[in-house]
């Protein structure tokens, strides 16, 4: 209704002050939603990034043989095979769900490894690895390599390791030079050092070694197929159904990353409920604010309201006067609060670029549009008490004769 | 003439128990269309509660009500809002106006709000009401900053803004000076005169009472003369 929007802005420009006192509350109600918004999802992101950052978002592994035990019709047991010292389960056909895989929506990379045990010896030096053999291109498909490297390229090939700066300074070991590397099975070649890392994780830079899926081939005895797949997403978020999806597709056993991680999605989830209760109270403050100030115009304008009435305004009509104003507010609360929060949010570092000590706050999560519309729909709600309040007022009492 | 209102055996009584007041016992009155009438007796003798019923924004204890042919007794809330924009103008003594809004703007409610919007007919109609109350220089003034004798000129007009059949005056001139309350009464007899609107004014001023053709005068609840 045209006129009662002309009445309400009138009544809100009236008292220019009050009314941008009024928006400025409801403001800063905004503002900490949005910032609330901000900070809980870029602090998630943050805490992901670097927990679950360098890891397999989805990881197939070579079901390990069960052992086989041989049982008599009794049920005695007769023979125990004993479990192999070396693993011999591999994903044989992973070739043809390597392509498969990487079709899936939301998949960024799949990188088939084979991985194992293994000695290295330089000298007299020994020292035990885990050995991961990647496919030459895919080193940092999963674990940033490239990032992390200090001295050479993380480049692989045939016959070149690359290692972690840990386990280079226990060999003694310099770029160029080579190492005698034995797997667990006993086959073992001699590799030129091409690449060293420092991830700043003691057990991976002292004891993970690299190389190329043809060279863990060799060490390993596995002609074909490999040991492991791991799939980086592009939303690690979406790792549950992704797997779930790679499973139905498959048929192999795809493990989100959050299966092993529900002591952080736990953390993760109080802190979003943490992010709802303050949300929830800054919208409350919202409604009780916008409520508090219409209820004391409504008092403070009861003569005019029963002038309206008597000039043959409905009941309706004061109602949508009151109502409108409230949604005005709300509006006009929820544009300068998120404009106050984007603003505000700018000069902070983006979610690439999160630091640790400072604030991760996510500019692209600050739940504008939800802001707004919850404020505009709060102050709405806030102004139907005082609307009624003023379609209640009684014309004759009002007006005083 | 033809009667335009008529109401039968009206009693108001507010309170209730000992606390009860009867501030009307069972008064009758008619209006005849095209009256100007003058409402008087003591303060206290029940003239404001008469007018806002007879404005419907009461309701009697008991008795009877029509006017234009219509039982407004027995007519809902929302009947009787639009009953009151058509048909009926009120001037009251105080809080006439509405403070944020102008002249012509306050002039031109009743047809706003009725119509949903500030029609330029309805401008051009509030203008000449204005006008013709000798406001021709005030007709977009904020009708905070006009004189108490204007004030209530620009509520003449407003009451007359949709043509009503009936303007009820509560002391309109109680505020004013002699000069602008005879300067308003002058106003209101013209339009009496030329368009035929019936007017019922409740006044403590002989003087004023005697602009008016009929003398109602109300005393202990009743029409005493
Ligand atoms: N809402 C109410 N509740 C209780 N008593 C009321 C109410 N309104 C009016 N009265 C009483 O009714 C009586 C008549 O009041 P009313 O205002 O109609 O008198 P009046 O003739 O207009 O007086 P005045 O000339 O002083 O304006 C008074 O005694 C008043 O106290
Ligand atoms: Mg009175």
């Amino acid at each position: 209704m045209l006129y009662a929007l002309k009445i309400a802005t009138r009544y809100l420009t009236a008292s220019k002050a009050q009314t941008a006192l009024l928006v400025l509350g409801v403001a800063v109600g905004v503002f900490i939603f949005i910032f609330m918004s901000a900070l809980i999802g870029g602090l998630a992101e943050f805490i992901l990034a670097r927990t679950v950052g360098d890891l397999s978002h989805i990881t197939i592994e070579a079901e390990a043989v069960d052992p086989a035990i041989l049982i008599s019709p009794e049920g005695h047991v007769l023979a125990v095979v004993e479990k192999a010292r070396v693993r011999t389960a591999s994903l044989a056909d992973a070739e043809t769900f390597v392509p498969l895989i990487a079709g899936v929506a939301g998949v960024n990379a799949v990188s088939p490894q084979i991985t194992g045990a293994g000695f290295m010896t330089r000298g007299a030096q020994v020292s035990q690895v885990g050995v991961t053999g990647v496919e030459p291109g895919l080193e940092s498909a999963i674990l940033d390599l490239d990032g992390y490297m200090v001295q050479g390229t993380a480049r692989l090939g045939a016959g070149l390791v690359v290692l972690g700066q840990k386990l280079a300074d226990d060999l003694a070991l310099r770029l160029g030079q080579t190492v005698r590397l034995q797997s667990s099975g006993g086959v073992a070649s001699v590799l030129t050092l091409s690449g060293i890392y420092a991830t700043g994780n003691g057990r991976m830079d002292e004891s993970s070694v690299f190389v190329s899926l043809s060279t863990a081939r060799t060490l390993f005895a596995l002609p074909q197929g490999v040991t492991r797949i791991e799939i980086k997403l592009r939303d690690l978020n979406a790792a549950d159904t992704t797997a779930l999806r790679i499973r139905a597709l498959t048929g192999l056993d795809a493990v989100p990353w959050t299966d092993g991680a529900a002591q952080l999605m736990e953390a993760l989830d109080a802190q979003a409920q943490t992010g709802y209760f303050l949300k929830t109270f800054a919208l409350i403050t919202i409604v009780i604010g916008v409520a508090s100030a219409l209820l004391l115009s409504t008092y403070r304008r009861r003569p005019e309201i029963g002038i309206m009435r008597a000039m043959g305004a409905g009941r309706g009509f004061v109602i949508f006067v009151f109502v409108t104003q409230g949604a005005l507010i709300g509006l006009m609360g929820g544009l300068s609060g998120a404009a106050l929060g984007y603003s505000a949010l700018l000069p902070f570092p983006t979610r690439d670029a999160f630091r640790a000590g400072t604030l991760p706050l996510d500019i692209t999560q600050g739940s504008y549009g939800l802001a707004i519309a919850l404020t505009v729909i709060g102050a709405i709600a806030a102004s139907i008490l005082p609307a009624r309040a003023a379609a209640r007022v009684d014309p004759v009492t009002a007006i005083g004769q | 003439m033809s009667a335009l209102l008529e109401v039968r055996d009206l009693v108001k009584t507010f309170g209730v128990g000992d606390a009860a007041t009867r501030v009307l016992r069972g008064l009758s009155l008619t209006l005849e269309a095209g009256e100007m009438a003058a409402l008087l007796g003591p303060s206290g003798s029940g003239k404001s509660t008469l007018l806002t019923i007879l404005g419907t924004l009461m309701k009697p204890s008991s008795g009877g009500y029509t006017m234009l042919g219509q039982d407004l007794i027995a007519a809902q809330d929302s009947e009787l809002t639009a009953f009151r924009n058509l048909h009926i103008g009120f001037v009251f003594q105080f809080h006439n106006l509405l403070p944020d809004f102008t002249a012509l703007e306050n002039v031109i409610f009743p047809t706003a709000v009725r119509e949903g919007r500030e029609t330029p007919s309805a401008r051009a109609r509030g203008r000449d009401l204005l006008v013709r109350m000798g406001l021709e220089e005030r007709i977009n003034f904020p009708s905070v900053k006009l004189s108490g004798g204007q004030k209530q000129r620009v509520a003449v007009a407003r009451a007359l803004m949709n043509g009503p059949e009936l303007v009820l005056a509560d002391e309109p001139t109680g505020n004013l000076d002699r000069v602008s309350a005879m300067q308003v009464m002058d106003l209101i007899a013209q339009i009496n005169r030329e368009e035929g609107t019936t007017f019922l004014i409740s006044t403590h001023d002989e003087k004023i009472a005697d602009l008016c053709r009929r003398r109602i005068v109300v005393g202990d609840g009743l029409v005493t003369g």
